[in-house]
């Protein structure tokens, strides 16, 4: 036996994206994903015109560091209500991907939205996944740069309305849309509309699939949220193996016995926005959007086979066999329990303290400078500064009062008024008798409550400083 | 260049600097291929690599323009380096340095708000002070460099003067006010211990200085008694205890104390004596700031509605 020399090939590390042209697909999943990128849009793009008290009802005024949410006015200081915005989402987003794989994915994340519809302005003016490959593949014509410039031109448009709305959440949309007819924005203005109009298009119209595969960290750590009783997309290999076009001749059930459900049509892959073969097994570039069940489905309806070659199973219901009933029971297992306890939870506090917050803050900044002071006839006085923020949206009139030492008194008037969302230092002057209270610190207390409701009243500690 | 020893240093971190970018880019630029055994069907689905006997990597390659972007951080860095400096002891062909800009920063501040405040140095200290823009920018001078001592409601504190009544140690007068922040004051209260004799004595002045604001802690019988102690005082604070403000000696005939109004406070000052020191804020401000904060300070303690209305 001679010993051939081996033979060496090279292979590259990093390879040319591939265009993946999918093809369009209708059906029951189809559909949702449609109903999903309609409520979404509409949300996106129809909040910022809605008004509310006089102003915008959906605002983020950076500059003036107040977020405006419909009745709700939140301030630097309610930033843990972001924070448990956020700690909610990721949770959400935990327990739906224990139950249910990627939901996001395929339905809500922005990525796949804003790709569907730049799909669906692409094939109005490129035409089907057909056409679309010949264009490709002809030389340039005038048809074809009509064609392409007509759909750079489209996704630009949605791109820059895209742009726009965005912005529009952080300055006063309808003062933007005066600034934008003229073309008068502000640099920052102009470089947020462009950057996330240029976002926008490049990740809708180029990246696409290389989004979620490279990209997403989501797609890096979803794994880990998965188990043997989450749902997938799964191809019944028992069912659909072995695959291959049936004969013409001879009857189906006689053909069942050497052949499989699945006809090998790869109507799965043509429709795969991220251009993977699902009957592979999953695979981590599968974001779940079902267009292979939809696709799978109508041929199974075509060829007289039962639906479901591909469909919604868990890893344990291909295995066992499960019914849809025993799978749903196994959805209820202790992780989903903990994620959906954990979730209430946080849901609960976050609105209970939403609902019972009290629309008045105080700050209270006892002077750097002066420690304490003797006035006449040996009284001593302290000075502070009150923060007051009336985050409400109405003009309160609020009683200023101090307690904590025998004899203590304001020096300085006891009724301030504040307009609506006004922040105001408000300097205090208080007084102690001579003699009242200890040498060094002291405890005491402001209060400060509306005249106009008992319920708005906030306390705040402080020191009185005695010198010694 | 004092960050470096000699020359040899700045040399050697951008050799090391440089040699790190070439590594980067040629160890892309080799682990973008790879050369590896065909299998026997031809067909290779893996890069070759195997570990513990049967683990094979499966070959995935990475997207081509995340090679390219790699390329691009390395041209960018190099450029940068040019540009900026972080080449040893290389300026950069730009010539930035932190302390350019703090100076950019300065001239332009000088720039936008010189003129204002020029403007307001031609004006009578009267006149700013009517100006609600002034006395604003006065406010905010203040609380950056006064309220520290004078507290930021210009009340003062024991031992730093109250701004805003109309007692003053050297004058209230808007020219003195901006000598004293201009030049700065210097006061001085001598111990009189020594000079009133006992304990008793110094008790019975203190008290008989308290009649003059007719204070509630001062004690008649007392005050009677350190009457003829209070000869010692005169000198600077006059017979009727009015002060003298050529010499700053404060006014003890008003219910205003520096160091307190109580009888144990006063005790202490007639026996320790006080020094007490406001600086010079010339050098530090320029006049023309100080023009500004005097005419606030001025305001904390006169009427400037009705000079604003004429």
């Amino acid at each position: 036996m001679s010993e051939a020399a081996p033979e060496f090939s090279v292979i590259k590390m990093y390879a040319a994206r591939e265009e993946i042209y999918p093809r369009e697909i209708k059906g029951w999943y189809a559909n949702w994903r449609w109903v999903c990128v309609w409520l979404t849009q509409l949300v996106f793009y129809g909040l910022p015109w809605l008004s509310w008290n006089g102003r915008q009802a959906i605002l983020f005024d950076l500059g003036a560091r107040k977020f405006y949410i419909f009745g709700v006015v939140l301030w630097p200081q309610d930033f843990i209500y972001l924070a448990a915005l956020l700690i909610i989402c990721a949770y959400a987003l935990f327990l739906f991907t224990a139950v249910g794989g990627r939901l996001w994915c395929g339905y809500a994340c922005p990525q796949t939205v804003y790709t569907e519809i730049f799909m669906w302005m692409e094939r109005k003016i490129e035409g089907n996944r057909s056409a679309r490959m010949r264009l490709d593949r002809q030389p340039w014509s005038l048809e074809k740069l009509a064609r392409k410039s007509a759909k750079h031109a489209a996704w630009g448009a949605v791109a820059l309305w895209t742009g726009f709305t965005f912005v529009g959440y952080f300055t006063p949309i309808h003062i933007l849309w005066g600034a934008a007819g003229t073309l008068t924005l502000g640099p920052w203005e102009w470089f947020w509309v462009l950057f996330y109009a240029f976002a926008t298009y490049g990740n809708a119209g180029w990246m696409r699939e290389q989004v979620c595969k490279y990209m997403c960290p989501y797609a890096r750590f979803q794994s880990s949220m998965f188990d043997q009783d989450t749902l997938i997309i799964t191809y019944d290999q028992e069912r659909g193996e072995p695959r291959g076009a049936w004969k013409k001749s001879g009857s189906k059930p006689a053909q069942k016995t050497v052949q499989g459900d699945c006809i090998d049509c790869t109507m799965c892959v043509q429709v795969c926005p991220t251009g993977i073969d699902i009957r592979n097994g999953l695979q981590y570039d599968c974001i779940g959007c079902a267009a292979c069940i939809d696709a799978c489905d109508s041929v199974m309806d075509k060829v007289g086979t039962p639906r479901g070659l591909i469909r919604y199973a868990t890893d344990n219901a291909i295995k066992n066999h499960l019914s849809p009933r025993q799978i749903w029971q196994r959805a209820l297992r202790p992780r989903v329990l903990v994620y959906t306890g954990i979730l209430l939870l946080i849901v609960t506090a976050f609105l209970g303290s939403l609902v019972t917050r009290t629309p008045l803050k105080l700050d209270v900044i006892r002077d750097r400078g002066s420690m304490g002071r003797e006035v006449e006839d040996g009284i001593i006085e302290n000075v502070y500064r009150l923060q007051i923020m009336n985050t409400d949206e109405r003009v309160h009139r609020y009683r200023i009062s101090v307690s904590g030492i025998d004899s203590i008194t304001l020096a300085t008037p006891d009724i301030v008024e504040l307009k609506g969302t006004e922040a105001r230092a408000v300097p205090v002057r208080v007084r102690v008798a001579h003699g009242m209270g200890e040498k060094g610190s002291n405890r005491i207390m402001f209060k400060l409550e509306a005249l106009d409701d008992a319920a708005l009243q906030v306390k705040e500690n402080a020191v009185f400083f005695v010198p010694r | 260049m004092a960050d470096f020893t000699n020359d040899f240093w700045s040399a050697y971190i951008a050799l090391l600097t440089l040699l790190g970018l070439a590594g980067c880019g040629i160890l892309l630029w080799a682990q973008s291929k790879v050369k590896i055994p065909v299998s026997k069907d031809g067909k290779q689905q893996t890069t070759g690599h195997n570990w513990d006997e049967g683990l094979e990597e499966l070959n995935n390659p990475m997207p081509r323009w995340w090679m390219w972007m790699f390329y691009i951080s390395i041209v960018f860095s190099v450029v940068y380096l040019v540009l900026y400096p972080g080449l040893g002891a290389f300026a950069g062909k730009l010539g930035w340095e932190s302390t350019g800009q703090y100076q950019a920063e300065l001239k332009k501040a000088d720039a936008d708000y010189g003129p204002l405040f020029a403007k307001y140095q031609q004006q009578d200290i009267k006149t700013v002070a009517a100006d609600p823009q002034a006395r604003a920018i006065g406010e905010r001078l203040f609380l950056t460099y006064c309220a520290q001592c004078h507290g930021s409601d210009a009340r003062g504190s024991k031992g730093f003067p109250n701004l805003t009544d109309r007692d003053w140690l050297y004058g209230g007068e808007p020219g003195v006010i901006k000598t004293t922040i201009m030049e700065g004051r210097h006061g001085q209260m001598p111990s009189m211990a020594a000079a009133l004799g006992s304990d008793k004595d110094v008790e019975n002045v203190a008290h008989y200085i308290l009649s003059f604001s007719g204070s509630a802690m001062s004690d008649p019988i007392k005050a009677a008694f350190g009457k003829g102690k209070y000869g010692a005082c005169a000198a600077c604070h006059g017979a009727d205890g009015t002060g003298n403000q050529a010499l700053g000696a404060p006014n003890l005939a008003d219910k205003v104390w520096l160091y307190g109004g109580s009888s144990e406070s006063v005790m202490e000052t007639i026996r320790k004596g006080r020094d007490n020191t406001m600086p010079p804020f010339k050098n530090f401000l320029g006049e023309a700031k100080v023009h500004v904060l005097s005419a606030y300070v001025w305001s904390l303690s006169n009427d400037t509605t009705s000079l604003a209305r004429k």
